[in-house]
């Protein structure tokens, strides 16, 4: 790279620009007052008559120089900047050149054109060129092979469905979503205990589809996964049905445009597909949790794609992030060891006391109607559900309250070999009153479309709590 | 730039493969550790080996981890290098 003069003018100019070429004809006069180095971003044939023009064709003199501008007249003393301006403003470059007679045939102002250093595309390869990011991930050649989504197949980075391929450019694009350093390790990620740090945390949320914007409930997400008490190493192992599924409360859902509406629990939302999905590519990649091998679930899930999405949040009942200890107004990501999604449908009760009791008839079939206190659950409330409660002013924690005093159930019949069925929990709880699920284990969130009498249940793990998976909370911060 | 560099997602250490340990010729002298991860039925096969081994003489410890869900805690798994000379682990139900 040719030094530049740490006394005199530097012009960067491109040619493809009126202004630019509006003042080429002074550059002579500016040469001739003094040191000048005109550095042109696009064409080598601009004011080429003067000794001191260099093509500036790697950009790097313009990107060091932050050029936001062209053309750009800055002046520099002692190998400091003094002065700068941009555009064509007659005064302020008669005021940096000293030439008081400078442009006279020329108008008083002619605004510039933007730098070919923040064209779409090249800032970023500017930087990765030239600045102090130094991405640390080992590099694949894949030009060998004709398509790199097919590539990233080939080394089994997929999940079954096509990925984005990570090209250094996209990487640093997406670590623009988080203020933390690249480097820094967001957890020991299993099964393989293996360092995970921001920068492979973007790598995949690339193949994911990922925004930049969505960098921070991922990271949150990943982190909330990571605490011991969700127990994700055995999560993963399993041959159960579970799998993180990732729930979403506060302004940050709206700010990236995550549903929570319609169709909630379904596809076609970028921000709830690719959020989900990076974490499971990340479990996969980093952690090595690929099914068949050390993940040994016997059917799986649907939602160990993706399984994301954000409550729809009303002044009515307390958002599960704030029932969790989250305050109102900040932004929260809950994580649960979720299974697939079973319909509740009751269309004919119009009283809280009824549609309780349907809801709680058909909670009992988590994990089998005769175990208990094994798997945790989230009850998905649609509007029109919910309203039912609402309107009758229950709130979540009466809901709550009613559904685990409706589930008791005589042990009788739920011993093993109670009923005709061996499956059953063990002999000493025969003569108890049984809860269907252990305290705390059944969460309540408001999602869905404004049509449909409906609601949900996603089944947790069957060894929830302290000896295998307990849901985490944690806040998102910017 | 060159378009087709892609940046590994994976762990990038992982595969490596590990020695395994050298096997003891013989159990003689030695020590052999049972451990139980806690899933059903586990103890059955576990008692099994033990009858086994102990029908020729080789003296057993056993030990069980507090759930299957998670990897052993370490205190344990210092416990059990502390304690035996060879590990025979009961995986799956």
């Amino acid at each position: 790279m040719t030094s530049l003069p740490a006394d005199g003018l530097i012009v960067v100019a491109k040619a493809d620009c009126p202004t630019c070429r509006l003042i080429e004809p002074l550059l002579t006069e500016l040469s001739a007052a003094g040191p000048l180095q005109v550095l042109v971003q696009d064409d080598p044939e601009f004011a080429a008559s003067l000794p001191s023009t260099h093509f500036d064709q790697s950009l790097e003199h313009s990107w060091r120089l932050n050029t936001e501008f062209v053309p750009t007249l800055i002046r520099f003393e002692n190998g400091q900047e003094t002065a700068r301006t941009y555009g064509w403003d007659k005064a302020e470059w008669r005021a940096i050149s000293g030439l008081t007679d400078l442009g006279e045939e020329l108008p008083v102002m002619r605004p510039g054109c933007g730098s070919k250093t923040l064209e779409p595309g090249i800032a970023e390869k500017l930087e990765l060129a030239f600045g102090d990011v130094k991405l640390q991930s080992r590099e694949i050649d894949v030009s060998a092979e004709d398509d790199d989504i097919e590539a990233c197949y080939a080394r089994g980075w997929s999940d079954g469905l096509p990925v984005v391929p990570p090209t250094a450019v996209r990487v640093l694009r997406m670590l623009k979503g988080t203020q933390r350093d690249p480097q820094e390790v967001i957890g020991i990620m299993p099964p393989d205990l293996v360092p995970c740090t921001v920068e492979k945390v973007a790598i995949n949320a690339v193949m994911a589809g990922c925004k930049p914007e969505y960098m921070p409930v991922l990271l949150a997400a990943l982190e909330a996964s990571l605490d011991d008490d969700f127990g994700l190493h055995g999560l993963i192992c399993t041959t159960m049905f579970g799998s993180p599924m990732i729930m979403v409360n506060g302004p940050i859902a709206k700010a990236i445009g995550m549903n929570s509406g319609n169709n909630a629990l379904g596809q076609g939302n970028r921000a709830n597909a690719t959020i989900g999905r990076a974490l499971q590519l990340i479990i996969r990649n980093v952690g090595g949790g690929r099914p068949g091998e050390i993940d040994r679930a016997t059917l799986g899930n649907p939602g160990k794609y993706t399984f994301c999405f954000a409550e729809a949040e009303d002044s009515d009942w307390l958002p599960l992030a704030q029932e969790r200890g989250i305050p109102a107004g900040r932004s929260a990501v809950t994580i649960f060891p979720g299974e697939g999604v079973q319909g509740i449908i009751d269309q004919k009760s119009r009283d809280p006391e009824s549609l309780a009791r349907s809801i709680a008839e058909s909670l009992r079939a988590v994990d089998n109607v005769k175990l208990a206190m094994a798997g945790d659950a989230v009850l998905v409330v649609a509007p029109d559900h919910a309203r039912i409660f609402i309107e009758a002013g229950w709130s979540k924690q009466r809901l709550r309250e009613k559904l685990e005093q409706l589930l008791l159930a005589p042990g009788e019949n739920l011993v093993t070999g109670a009923r005709g069925m061996a499956e059953g929990i063990p002999e000493k709880f025969r003569d108890k009153q049984v809860p269907k699920f252990r305290p705390g284990g059944l969460l309540i969130v408001r999602a869905g479309g404004t049509a449909g009498l409906f609601s949900a249940i996603i089944a947790g793990w069957a060894a929830s709590g302290p000896v295998g998976s307990s849901p985490v909370t944690r806040e998102v911060t910017l | 730039m060159n378009e087709s560099i892609l940046l590994d997602p994976t762990a990038e250490n992982a595969p490596a493969e590990r020695a395994r340990l050298p096997r003891p010729d013989n159990l003689d002298g030695k020590v052999v550790g049972l451990l139980d991860i806690s899933k059903p039925r586990g103890n059955v096969f576990l008692d099994r080996i033990e009858e086994q081994l102990s029908a020729i003489g080789v003296s057993v410890k056993r030990y069980s981890k507090p759930t299957f869900t998670r990897p052993a805690p370490t205190e344990l798994k210092q416990q059990i290098a502390g304690e035996v000379d060879v590990l025979v682990e009961g995986l799956a139900d």
